[in-house]
């Protein structure tokens, strides 16, 4: 759709369904993948709750869109990195979180890790190296 | 530089908007090239044409439709965020069997790829929001 390859950068900061921050930023990264840009997605504050398994939204009577995330795989999303520091202040870890995975077509279909945990350090140095950030 | 804006609040409840403003204008002002302003989240209630703040106060979204009266600027407000919170215009109105509309003539309702191809084309996205 576009000769211009760019490092997208979806930061998502607000957890899932207090506010709809969460979702509508999955809608972009969902239409952006028809623009085969290099994407990159970033967890961190009260935004790695997003990725929390097992969420259960009939309380709140909201849709519960945490089954999208499995399906980033599918739109080309092999990049997803979740702060160390944000999930262990909130008392988190990666067991609690999806396990998303991106099948590579060069390696036999095989299943890989999306998740990277990194440092607070570290996620300063993948957003300095994005073009475009998108703050949700 | 060409820019892109992406203000994702709504008028009044927050800055966002007024922020972005002052920046979109000075940008222009400077000779600077926005290639699009677009309007997300609660940010589609910048383009409510039944706006009517009190007298003593600035018209948020009247102010908007000057500058992109003047500049030729294009405002994109996104469809689905826009369904969500009744932001009509001739089209949707149409579409969706509403009778009625209450967008500024200045603003257009289109997809979220104007976002992300305002991304690719501009040097700088800039995101007006919490």
């Amino acid at each position: 759709m576009s000769e211009t390859i760019k490092q997208f950068l979806y930061l998502n900061r607000k957890a899932p369904y207090g506010t709809i921050y969460a979702w509508e930023s999955l809608e972009v990264v969902l239409i952006g993948a028809a623009f085969d840009q290099d994407v990159s997605l970033a967890f961190m504050d009260d935004g790695v709750y997003q990725l929390t398994k097992g969420q259960d939204t009939a309380g709140v009577g909201m849709k519960n869109f945490s089954a999208t995330y499995a399906a980033l795989g599918d739109y080309e999303v092999k990049k997803i990195y979740v702060e160390k520091e944000s999930l262990a202040e909130r008392g988190l870890s990666l067991d609690d979180l999806q396990h998303l995975v991106w099948e590579d077509e060069d390696d036999d279909w095989a299943e890989k890790d999306s998740i990277k945990l990194v440092s607070r350090e570290e996620m300063t140095a993948v957003m300095d190296g994005a073009d475009v950030v998108f703050s949700f | 530089m060409k820019f892109a804006i992406q203000i994702n609040e709504g008028p009044y409840q927050h800055q966002a908007s007024d922020s972005a403003y002052f920046f979109t204008k000075a940008a222009l002002e400077k000779g600077h090239e926005v290639f699009r302003v677009f309007f997300y989240h609660d940010g589609v209630n910048n383009a409510s044409r039944l706006t009517t703040p009190p007298q003593d106060d600035r018209n948020v979204v009247a102010r908007w439709a000057e500058l992109a009266e003047q500049h030729d600027l294009d405002m994109v407000v996104c469809v689905a965020a826009a369904q969500r919170r009744g932001m009509v215009d001739e089209g949707e109105m149409q579409r969706n069997g509403k009778d009625a509309t209450n967008i500024d003539p200045r603003f257009r309702i289109s997809g979220l790829g104007q976002l992300v191809e305002a991304a690719i084309q501009s040097d700088r996205l800039v995101v007006f929001g919490d």
